[in-house]
């Protein structure tokens, strides 16, 4: 086991060198100029204004040395300014990195909760009403675009039923309670203020169904095929030949092995979660890292799209490497 | 009978009685519903100027935002133009670059995968750990970036959307290769003298080929829902150019003009629909066994 882990940390640790490799690659090798998306026409026509300003943020030293700098600079925990912000990138990022990850884990934790058990139901009850039902909605969320739906429910429960708050994570005239976290709901009850508690997880229901929607349909889908499997194996017949009750059965004996699979899902889901948060953060003006990357590739902000993409890609590897390590002490098999 | 031995059945009924029309629903009924829908918007795709009276980029302010009504079915958006129209060329967009972006992934993928798996060593190793790289970023997140490093346009979506998608086929493929390869009828090419491009291309592929299929139909509708994520983010086609996923971006304030932004959006999703069923349908038949859904 220990060597095990051993093995996925190097392996972790070589993709992570090669992320940033590929990640600087892609800024500083593609025709986009940021020095011209940055100053305008006006200034970019201005040579010695050019020079200083490409000397300033280092873009005039050769490929590779600006790699080591690069590198160099992110051990240092250093991942570049913002060019449109004007501040260290990472200080951007530890901004928004709470929004998107109180958005997130909502969504996420809802779709595990609708889609576990539904998933787990359709399987059982098999080709009745309900594993039909558990289809169709999977098939839609799937299916859905998600700054669609982000649209579609905004405009009918806040523009048209007036039932749920706007855009933004709390009313625009409240305060935001103390900051500790980052994540309001968390702040707001340390800091005991029930109102801004309320008021942030009423902003926080929309954008969590809409974060929702596609992941409920992949673990719906999964869950049910994997229990499907399960429930074919010989000992699910042995058991049911010892006269176990159903329900039994299905918890002691089926679920176990049938959850494996919607683990390594679920993290890889709770992945794609910060990536769907592009869109959704987008349209709920949810001040988050989605609306961050957006707004940096728009402006052609290279500091600012290479640190989050550096960023996520290694909570990617991350949460990759917890999958493998999780998987290995869930089916010891894995291991050998 | 079937019912007997179905161990995944719960209860063991007695089968019921189906008529051929039943049997023929069930066992094609969802991917015959997937091609009809895919099939209509190829259709209005190609007559989609014969279909309305209107220009998609033809701006008459008189008539901007105008609700549904018999002279503009689906309204008019903030220019004044006629959201049917546009939508109706915008299938041209979608359906292309879904289309394109996935075989030419399917192909390049498999084709990699392929020889990593039938070649093994150092080219394996090369091409498997350059696939596992690329998975390692969050696609729509690298998709973006690049699409931003290589400017706005459609040509150069697409090329960004290529970078992140064909490592899931090569991935596939190495795994349907890799088994295909110890078998008997391979050893028997190989006694033969085939060259190793012709027992991969012309022996291995076409027996691994059923699960690349579903993923290429599957994988299409997704291809669609990006290219259409990457417009609305501003990412992908060139104003005024007609596309659904820019349509809904510049309805998405307009929420008392609802049907700027919801017809456009309610395009992709039977697309969409449209492809998952197909591909859905496709698996059940070439694996009857699992029906997964």
């Amino acid at each position: 086991m220990a060597r095990y882990i051993v093995s996925r940390l190097a392996i972790t640790l070589v993709m992570a060198l090669l992320a940033t490799l590929v990640i600087f690659l892609i800024a500083n090798t593609v025709p986009g100029d940021p020095v011209l998306a940055q100053l305008g026409d006006v200034a970019a026509s201005n040579k010695e204004f050019v020079a200083e300003w490409r000397a300033k943020y280092g873009l005039d030293l050769p490929l590779w040395q600006r790699y080591l700098v690069f590198l160099k600079g992110l051990i240092n925990g250093d991942l570049g300014q913002s060019i449109a912000s004007q501040r260290p990138v990472l200080a951007d990022i530890a901004q928004f990195a709470p929004a998107t990850l109180e958005l997130a884990t909502a969504g996420f934790l809802l779709a595990l909760i609708v889609g576990i058990p539904l998933g787990i139901v359709a399987a059982v009850r098999r080709d009745s009403w309900i594993d039909h039902l558990a289809r169709v909605v999977s098939l839609i969320g799937v299916s859905s675009p998600t700054f669609w739906l982000a649209f579609i429910m905004l405009a009918v429960f806040y523009g048209g039923l007036e039932i749920a708050p706007g855009p933004g994570r709390l009313d625009p005239i409240a305060f935001a309670p103390k900051t500790v976290t980052g994540l309001y709901l968390v702040d707001s009850i340390i800091a005991g203020d029930w109102e801004a508690f309320r008021d942030a997880a009423a902003h926080l229901v929309l954008p969590s169904i809409v974060l929702a929607a596609a992941t409920l349909g992949l673990i719906t889908r999964t869950t049910r095929a994997s229990m499907l499997e399960t429930i074919g194996q010989d000992y699910v017949r042995v058991a049911r030949a010892k006269g176990l009750r159903e329900r039994t059965i299905v918890r002691g004996h089926v679920l176990p092995n049938a959850l494996i699979p919607v683990v390594t899902l679920g993290g890889l889901a709770y992945a794609n979660l910060l990536t769907g948060a592009v869109m959704t953060e987008t349209i709920f003006s949810w001040p988050g890292l989605g609306r961050y990357t957006f707004r940096s590739a728009a402006a052609l902000d290279f500091p600012a799209i290479m640190g989050i993409t550096l960023v996520v890609a290694l909570v990617y590897l991350v949460i990759n490497f917890l999958i493998d390590i999780s998987y290995a002490l869930l089916d010891p098999r894995v291991v050998r | 009978m079937t019912a007997l031995v179905d161990s995944h059945s719960t209860v063991l009924a007695v089968a019921p009685v189906r008529t051929r029309a039943q049997r023929w629903r069930r066992r094609y009924g969802l991917a015959a519903a997937g091609a009809a829908i895919i099939l209509a918007w190829v259709l209005i795709a190609i007559f989609a100027p014969l279909l309305t009276p209107y220009h998609p980029d033809t701006v008459e302010v008189t008539v901007r935002l105008q609700p549904p009504s018999p002279a503009h079915w689906l309204g008019t958006d903030a220019l004044g133009r006629d959201v049917l129209t546009r939508l109706l060329h915008g299938a041209r967009i979608s359906l292309t670059t879904g289309v394109v972006v996935v075989v030419v992934a399917a192909v390049v993928g498999t084709l990699l995968g392929g020889i990593a798996a039938y070649a093994r060593g150092r080219i394996e190793e090369l091409i498997m750990r350059l696939t596992d790289l690329v998975l390692c970023f969050p696609p729509i997140i690298l998709a973006l970036a690049i699409a931003a490093a290589l400017g706005i346009g459609t040509t150069n979506t697409i090329i960004a959307m290529l970078v992140v998608w064909w490592p899931k086929f090569a991935r596939l493929a190495h795994s349907l290769v890799i088994v295909q390869r110890s078998q008997e009828y391979v050893e028997a090419a190989m006694v033969i003298g085939f060259s190793p491009a012709r027992i991969l291309l012309r022996h291995i592929l076409p027996n691994a080929v059923g699960p690349l299929i579903v993923l290429v139909t599957l994988d299409v509708g997704n291809a669609i829902i990006t290219f259409a994520g990457l417009s609305f983010l501003g990412l992908g086609v060139v104003p005024p150019t007609s596309e659904w996923g820019s349509m809904v971006a510049e309805g998405r304030e307009l929420v008392s003009q609802w049907w700027v932004a919801t017809f456009p959006g309610v395009a992709i999703l039977t697309v969409v629909l449209g492809f998952n069923f197909l591909g859905d349908g496709i698996r059940d038949w070439l694996d009857p066994k699992s029906r997964r859904w």
